[in-house]
């Protein structure tokens, strides 16, 4: 079968699904699955001949079909299994298959007033606040995913916090997907009001066959919120991951983004930010390529109202026939003077085969700003090495302790102790070199 | 402890030694002084064992075997360390655990076990001390965001943990202002031992000041033109390296 057969199979196989969707009976959003469905009926999964797609080649999905699951197929899923992914001192959310579980989640003790609830409940629940928010930060016309999110997302989450709320724990989000070839779908939106305050960390996990997870989520910050995101991607090694996260800053707002790319066979993030006047967004990647891993991360940082500020940092480490691709675009609007801008990627190749492609974008439009921009890809520094060698630290532990350090510098830079030590475990775990050791910190 | 014979080595098709012939016994103090462009930080180069140079004849033999045979980190663990003209920073390891680190290889080359953790601190301590650092470098990462003094401070303290066999200095006294130059001269002086040889590689004859030599080599283009006690550099700085060069020449 032809990939053209196959993704138009895509609309019949998730038409199937359709009654059982949520939030079907909402005019709204019924209105909005339906042009969706239209819009990816007419373009499909985005292709190479799209700029913003040129160095990720998303075919391979096209060539199989990845079937959504119904409620009643997820896999069953014992707790234990998944403590290792989860924090304790955090509200938790558990989304099996793209379904909300409400028997691994653990939601007791928010404050009434703040909302944290499937995305299916908060459908029957609170539709007129959802309709407020939703596809409001990204629409249907983005690209194919957004699209085919919004026309089949079989559930996810809703977090609503009123103004001036501190939340004191984090809320974690996991992801599992339990079965090869289906395709958990899911949409999260966060709606700060002003002066609030939350932690959220996404985390992503999976079977080792090949699977397809897709996750949208909208974000929407008043005046004065501040939200801090963690995303934790560690899908099995045949895993296809697409997230997107789009955010809305209002003026004074502050949102922080620590990346961690480092499962799938084919990974791509979009993190687009919109920012207000004199808001605030601090955006942090590392992603660790190996095998024949292609980790695409993709921003965009729309500079709107002045005396906004923006710092970026990715780092990637590449090793064997790994493919890293970083995109980030930084649009200044004529209007946006004062702009404040910073970004960075750096590139670890360890290998001679592994890549990195590279591409910073910078649009200014107005003429009072402070923008700067360093992309670098290399290798490990042979200074750094002969130094370490002449204080007596064999070449190849050197080497080891070289990537780990630059790599450590982001995961460093988490503030959730039990997140930080799981990030730092993985680190160490996705470094198959012997010798590598914690006590290098 | 060294005997460099007749030693050659050129950077690509560049001869830059040219003959070159030391021999320093245990606990001696040897300084090399020379004009730019003599060789000077190329033998402390090939006496490390940095990549990049070719010896094409000539031997370096250290406490009875071929140095050259190495690598950079067995010469290290077997006693030749090389304080850096410009120490290296690296982000993310700490200086405390790279000391830690190059310390317990060198016992563990030696066949003892690995240093206990408090005292090893109180040895760290007493060190700093010494060189009249701040405890906090030790928890920064190696030399970031270090000063020049600072950075040469630190490769002295790094000599002072490690008690190597064989110090090379190179150019340390480079970029100290007069008072670094007297605690790190100090320090260095603190190191002096009846089994520890020194090797000090210097343009100017100041740092010789406050670590008096027991003999002084001048090195010009490539070869050992001069040897002398300390009265040598004396001489060299009042009468400039042109003075060696013409005598050679």
């Amino acid at each position: 079968m032809s990939a053209e057969q196959i993704i138009s199979q895509y609309p019949a196989e998730y038409k199937k699904i359709a009654d059982a969707l949520p939030g079907q009976s909402i005019a709204w959003l019924a209105l909005l699955r339906q042009d969706s469905v239209q819009q990816f009926s007419a373009h499909g999964f985005p292709s190479l001949r799209e700029e913003e797609w040129r160095y990720t080649n998303v075919s391979a999905i096209e060539k199989k079909l990845f079937s959504p699951a119904s409620s009643s197929e997820i896999g069953a899923i014992e707790i234990d299994s998944l403590n290792q992914y989860l924090i304790q001192d955090a509200w938790s959310v558990v989304l099996v298959d793209g379904h909300f579980s409400a028997s691994l989640s653990k939601l007791d003790g928010i404050p009434e007033i703040v909302t944290v609830m499937s995305m299916s409940a908060a459908l029957e629940q609170c539709a007129d606040l959802l309709e407020k928010y939703f596809s409001q930060s990204v629409d249907s016309k983005e690209h194919g995913f957004v699209a085919f999110n919004t026309a089949w997302f079989s559930d996810g989450l809703f977090i609503h916090v009123p103004a001036k709320q501190v939340l004191a724990k984090p809320i974690q989000i996991l992801h599992v997907v339990t079965q090869a070839g289906f395709m958990a779908n899911t949409r999260d939106i966060i709606a700060l009001e002003e002066s609030a305050e939350v932690t959220v960390v996404e985390t992503f996990v999976g079977c080792d066959e090949a699977y397809c997870s897709a996750a949208i989520m909208e974000v929407s910050l008043a005046q004065n919120a501040d939200l801090t995101l963690y995303k934790l991607q560690m899908e099995g090694e045949k895993a296809y991951h697409f997230g997107g996260i789009y955010v809305k800053q209002d003026r004074d707002s502050r949102f922080t983004h620590h990346n961690f790319a480092f499962g799938g066979l084919l990974a791509r993030n979009d993190i687009h930010t919109d920012l207000g006047q004199a808001s605030e967004c601090d955006l942090n990647g590392l992603y660790l390529g190996v095998k024949r891993q292609h980790i695409d991360n993709h921003t965009r940082i729309n500079h709107l109202q002045p005396h906004a500020i923006s710092h970026e940092l990715y780092k990637g480490v590449l090793n064997q026939r790994a493919k890293g691709v970083f995109q980030g675009r930084v649009l200044v609007a004529e209007q946006a003077q004062k702009t404040d801008s910073m970004m960075n990627n750096r590139n670890l190749l360890l290998s001679d085969d592994a890549e990195a492609d590279t591409k910073p974008q910078l649009e200014i439009y107005a003429d009072d700003v402070k923008c700067a921009h360093g992309v670098t890809v290399g290798q490990l520094d042979e200074q750094s090495i002969f130094y370490l060698q002449s204080r007596c630290v064999d070449k190849q532990t050197a080497r080891n302790m070289l990537t780990f350090a630059f790599a450590n510098e982001m995961v460093e830079k988490i503030k959730l102790p039990e997140l930080h030590d799981m990030v730092l475990a993985q680190l160490l775990q996705r470094f198959p070199q012997a010798g590598i050791q914690q006590d290098w910190l | 402890m060294l005997s460099i014979e007749n030693l050659h080595v050129s950077v690509g098709d560049k001869p830059i030694l040219k003959g070159l012939s030391l021999q320093i016994k245990a606990g001696e103090v040897h300084a090399i002084m020379g004009p730019n462009g003599a060789g000077k930080s190329t033998l402390s180069h090939v006496l490390s064992g940095k990549s990049g140079y070719t010896v094409t004849s000539g031997t370096v033999t250290y406490q009875g075997n071929n140095l050259l045979d190495l690598e950079p980190d067995e010469r290290a663990r077997e006693g030749v360390f090389l304080a850096f003209q410009y120490p290296v920073e690296i982000p993310g390891v700490s200086n405390i655990y790279l000391m830690k680190a190059a310390l317990n290889a060198i016992r563990k080359h030696k066949g003892l076990a690995e240093v206990d953790a408090m005292d090893f601190l109180t040895l760290v301590k007493d060190k700093v001390k010494l060189l009249e650092m701040d405890e906090s470098f030790l928890y920064r990462s190696v030399n970031e965001g270090f000063s020049g003094g600072e950075k040469k401070r630190n490769e002295i303290l790094q000599a002072a943990i490690l008690e190597p066999s064989l110090c090379i200095l190179d150019e340390t006294d480079s970029g100290l202002d007069i008072d670094a130059l007297k605690v790190v001269a100090a320090g260095v002086d603190s190191l002096r031992a009846a089994d520890r040889s020194f090797l000090m590689i210097t343009h100017y004859q100041r740092l010789l000041d406050y670590i008096k030599p027991d003999i002084v080599h001048v090195l010009a283009d490539g070869r050992i033109v001069k040897l002398g006690g300390p009265e040598l550099a004396l001489e060299l700085e009042a009468k400039g390296y042109h003075w060696v060069e013409e005598q050679v020449a």
